[in-house]
């Protein structure tokens, strides 16, 4: 049947007409550019690409080059670059700051976007060390552009933006890990080798952990700067509240501070934080309290008491782990068991914790709560384990019943049928 | 038809094969039918219960404070509100998995390991945590304070 | 005391005469005789099945919130809860072992012939019934591998054409692996199955009984020539005695099965939780399961699939009929069905073994 619809002229030429309506709307969002028609073909660093500028979301929002770099969009040619038009050319580094402040910490205006957008930026940044330098004349200094991007910028919950918290310390790095250009600021330059070695970076990329704490955590981001030697423990705090809670209440609180000590980052460390083992408290390589203290001192005491605590928990959860094992690959339940020996481990960790009070009375307290649990799991092996061996008695026992029974069987029919085969044999004869 | 006595085995070789067949069987008997009696009897522990389990008593828990209690093989947090009624929700920090308290002067649910916060209604609000807490029902039947699982729409 | 107690039925039933055929009745004594305790191992396995099933009933609930729990519970609370629990699984994997064992050795000494078609039938019957029992019984802890292997079974029976579908919601209770299916199931493996093979078994037994047992082709022509070899053992005590001691080494077996190697519990089913790797069924289903998954996706016009299961009830239908087969075929008849018996024996261990070394 021959319909309208099925006419295959009419049928593209509507397909047509609704490929151009729609672009056309998209297009509406973005107004007319000629800029691109141009520096989408010419060569770093004036190229900028369309495939580049539709992520970027102030293009999104509707922005155009004109809105930064002044100059007449509609025009077609190099009329469109002039300074009749408002045109700025390359924006200086210096003037970036203000540029961007122009609108981001306009609140009236931003409101008209995202109401919920920061609009401080531009305040931060001038108390920041990059802010200060640069109003002393240093360009080297990041701008807003060197960690947001300029033509692509995207929004920091993009996974792909320079700024999200999966990318942002690869961002940092960019000019803090590169020794020529950091030469003459007297700043190390291995903060992110030794960021990549860390828990918090190990949190991150493997774990998949989005909270764990990257460059801007610590360091602030738009007023970064390094925090002082007396606040560092409050910055570590925001997430360790315990740690920090007992450590005010410590000796080395006072001597820390009395002596311009960075706390916390005494034995931790600021960038490369490992995994603290058992062995800081040591006195092997990664012994920490014997950098100050002198052995055989009071304090070199209680730190060998704490070890020696620890090691007692923990060898005792390891043993009762280890007898659970071996009941339950000889096929015994013991779920609940496995259950109160997370208990267990619940006192080792929160052992760990209270150390940071440097008091063995302390220690010792959470060290008793998880021996008492460890040595319940443990009886509790072992009574598995009992009633495997019980089993296998009462298994043997069985099976020699069973045996008796067979070779009585056995017994049995041989003399009813040699009895039969000799009365046989008898009547045979009669 | 006298039984010939060459044909019979000698007494005493066939009286220990009946004894070890009789005691045999007597005793294979035995061994079936014993653990068969000990299990009708029902242990003292009537049931594991892994939908529903009495987390406490009335009037255990103060107004505005919790207790820990088991569910299945998980921790729970049963809260006595201020208002005299309870909610009980999964104990397990969703971020690392830590148990998680109730702190009644801030009348939210906090995890001590990394400082992460929730609401009442379980909900992640500050910290680290990623996701909301499980929350459960609960009933009150009789002297007890019943929690079970959220029933399926 | 037995007298007083025998002479009291007497005189009511007349047991004497009761038991005259009992006593009368004979088993041809050959070298083969040994396999006709496979028929009385099954029947006596399937009365440990049932023993230890009600045992089981006693504290196991078939729903989804609480039956994992309470296996766990009989496993871990009840009083020999573990050997009950043991000794069900394991028996029930050596029932379908001695099942298919019996199955094949009537098919390799002829037991099938004329007039005991109705007695193979039967039989086949049975053999589906108890993989039914295997089937619907795995999923009744409700654990991560339970689940679903019964997940994959189910969708595999939906792709039966014409009414794979409609079967596949019978079975599951809905259209996915839910409660539903556990109760459901619950109820075929303690009412539906047990009560089709009560009217089978009898049926089955009946028939043994009416025809005797059966002298395989090869002893028959030997005793035809010289009918002075040929020997009848009494069943009453001879055989009897004998298959008893069958008996209690299968009872050895399970037992010390499952004090040393207890069937494990595995975890609770999560609906939600992506499923394992290394979901596979028990191994009775295997070599169907392998030779599904070797199929290529597409056989010409047809799904693989789907030309699979139909291959499969086609060969299923077959043996259920082999004795008409071997009947129609004449003198070559016989031949017939020894082949495929040696093609379908090699086959299945064949594919069971690939299944398991391509893990």
């Amino acid at each position: 049947m021959h319909t309208w619809l099925n006419d295959g002229f009419l049928r593209s030429s509507i397909l047509l007409l609704t490929i151009v309506c729609v672009c056309a709307g998209g297009v509406r969002a973005q107004a007319p550019s000629t800029c691109l028609d141009c520096h989408a073909a010419l060569d770093p660093p004036l190229q900028v690409t369309q495939a580049q500028f539709s992520q970027d979301i102030h293009a999104q929002q509707g922005l155009t080059c004109a809105s930064c770099h002044g100059g007449d969009p509609t025009k077609a040619d190099m009329d469109a670059m002039s300074k009749a038009a408002g045109f700025l050319g390359k924006i200086q580094r210096k003037q970036i700051p203000e540029l961007c402040g122009h609108c981001h910490s306009d609140g009236a205006f931003m409101r008209k976007y995202n109401p919920s957008l920061r609009t401080d930026q531009l305040t931060q940044y001038k108390t920041s060390v990059h802010g200060k330098r640069l109003l002393q004349g240093d360009t080297k200094v990041a701008v807003c552009i060197d960690c947001h991007g300029v033509h692509d910028l995207r929004p920091a919950s993009d996974p792909r933006s320079k700024i999200s918290p999966l990318n942002v310390a690869q961002t940092c790095s960019r000019c803090h890990s590169d020794a020529k250009y950091m030469q003459g600021y007297g700043i190390p330059t291995d903060q992110y080798a030794n960021y990549n070695l860390s828990v918090h970076h190990e949190a991150m990329t493997v774990r998949g952990d989005l909270s764990a704490p990257t460059c801007p955590t610590c360091h602030g981001n738009h007023g970064a700067a390094p925090p002082g030697i007396d606040s560092v423990k409050n910055v570590c705090a925001n997430c360790h509240v315990f740690q920090a809670q007992m450590y005010d209440k410590s000796t080395h609180k006072v001597a820390f501070q009395s002596a311009g000590l960075p706390g916390c980052v005494v034995c931790h460390s600021n960038h490369g934080i490992s995994l603290p083992t058992d062995a800081k408290l040591g006195t092997g390589p990664e012994a920490v309290c014997m950098r100050c203290h002198k052995p055989g001192d009071i304090c070199d005491q209680a730190r060998a008491k704490m070890l020696q605590d620890l090691t007692q928990l923990d060898g005792a959860v390891k043993a009762a782990d280890r007898i659970l094992a071996i009941a339950e690959s000889s096929g015994m339940e013991v779920s609940e068991a496995r259950t109160e020996q997370d208990q267990a481990r619940d006192s080792l960790t929160k052992a760990r914790v209270t150390i940071h009070s440097f008091k063995t009375e302390l220690v010792e307290q959470d060290i008793q709560a998880g021996l008492q649990i460890a040595a319940k799991t443990q009886a509790e092996g072992q009574a598995a384990l009992a009633e495997r061996d019980r089993r296998r008695r009462g298994l043997g026992l069985s099976l020699v019943i069973i045996l008796a029974v067979l070779l009585g069987l056995r017994l049995y029919i041989r003399q009813i049928e040699s009895n039969a085969s000799k009365v046989e044999t008898a009547e045979l004869h009669r | 038809m006298v039984a010939d006595p060459k044909t019979q085995p000698e007494p005493a070789r066939r009286r220990m094969i009946e004894i070890l067949l009789g005691g045999g069987l007597l005793g294979s008997f035995a061994s079936f039918i014993y653990p068969v009696l000990r299990y009708l009897v029902p242990p003292p522990v009537a049931e594991l219960g892994g939908d529903q389990v009495t987390a406490g008593k009335i009037g255990e828990l103060k107004p505005n404070s919790a207790k820990i209690f088991r569910f299945g093989s998980r921790p729970g947090l049963l809260i006595r509100n201020s208002d005299g009624s309870y909610r009980a929700l999964s104990a397990t920090c969703t971020h690392l998995g830590c148990i998680v308290q109730y702190r009644g002067d801030l009348q939210e649910i906090w995890c001590a390991c990394h400082n992460g916060l929730y609401d009442l209604n379980g909900r992640n609000v500050s910290g680290p945590p990623p996701r909301p807490l499980e929350v459960y029902e609960v009933h009150l039947r009789g002297d007890d304070v019943v929690v079970s699982l959220k029933r399926e729409a | 005391m037995f007298a007083t107690l025998r002479n009291w039925i007497d005189e009511r039933f007349n047991w004497a005469d009761l038991t005259a055929p009992l006593r009368k009745k004979t088993v041809p004594a050959h070298d083969l005789s040994y396999w006709y305790f496979l028929g009385g191992i099954t029947l006596f396995l399937f009365g440990i099945q049932v023993c230890t099933g009600i045992l089981l009933l006693l504290y196991y609930r078939p729903s989804a919130n609480e039956a994992f729990e309470s296996v766990q519970y009989i496993m871990t609370r009840v009083q020999f809860g573990w050997l009950v629990r043991s000794i069900h699984s394991w028996a029930a994997n050596l029932m379908i072992f001695t099942a298919f064992c019996h199955m094949f050795s009537v098919l390799f000494l002829g037991a099938y012939r004329k007039p005991r078609e109705l007695t193979w039938i039967t039989g086949m019957l049975l053999l589906f019934l108890a993989m039914g029992f295997g089937f619907s019984g795995y999923l009744l802890p409700w654990n991560t591998l339970a689940f679903f292997a019964t997940k994959v079974g189910t969708e595999i029976t939906g792709q039966v054409p014409l009414i794979g579908h409609g079967l596949k919601v019978f079975l599951r209770g809905g259209e996915d692996v839910t409660g539903a299916t556990l109760t459901r199931f619950f109820g075929f493996h303690v009412a539906l199955l047990p009560g089709l093979t009560t009217l089978l078994l009898l049926t089955h037994i009946a028939l043994v009984q009416y025809f005797g047992m059966s002298v395989p082709p090869a002893v028959e022509a030997r005793w035809k020539a010289s009918p002075s070899e040929a020997r009848q053992m009494k069943f009453f005590p001879n055989f009897f005695l004998r298959e008893l001691m069958a008996w209690y080494i299968a009872l050895g077996v399970l037992g010390a099965l499952a004090a040393i190697l207890p069937w494990e519990l595995g975890a609770k089913a999560d609906p939600f939780a992506p499923a394992p790797a290394g979901i596979r069924p028990e191994w009775y289903f295997m070599f169907m399961f392998q030779t599904l998954k070797k199929i290529p996706a597409k056989v010409w016009f047809a799904d693989g699939d789907v030309l699979g299961i139909l291959v499969f009830g086609v060969a299923g239908v077959i043996w259920l009929l082999l004795p008409f087969f071997d009947q129609a075929g004449g003198r070559r008849g016989r031949r017939l069905v020894l082949g495929a018996g040696i093609f379908a024996l090699s086959y299945i261990i064949a594919m069971t073994i690939y299944a398991y070394m391509a893990k």
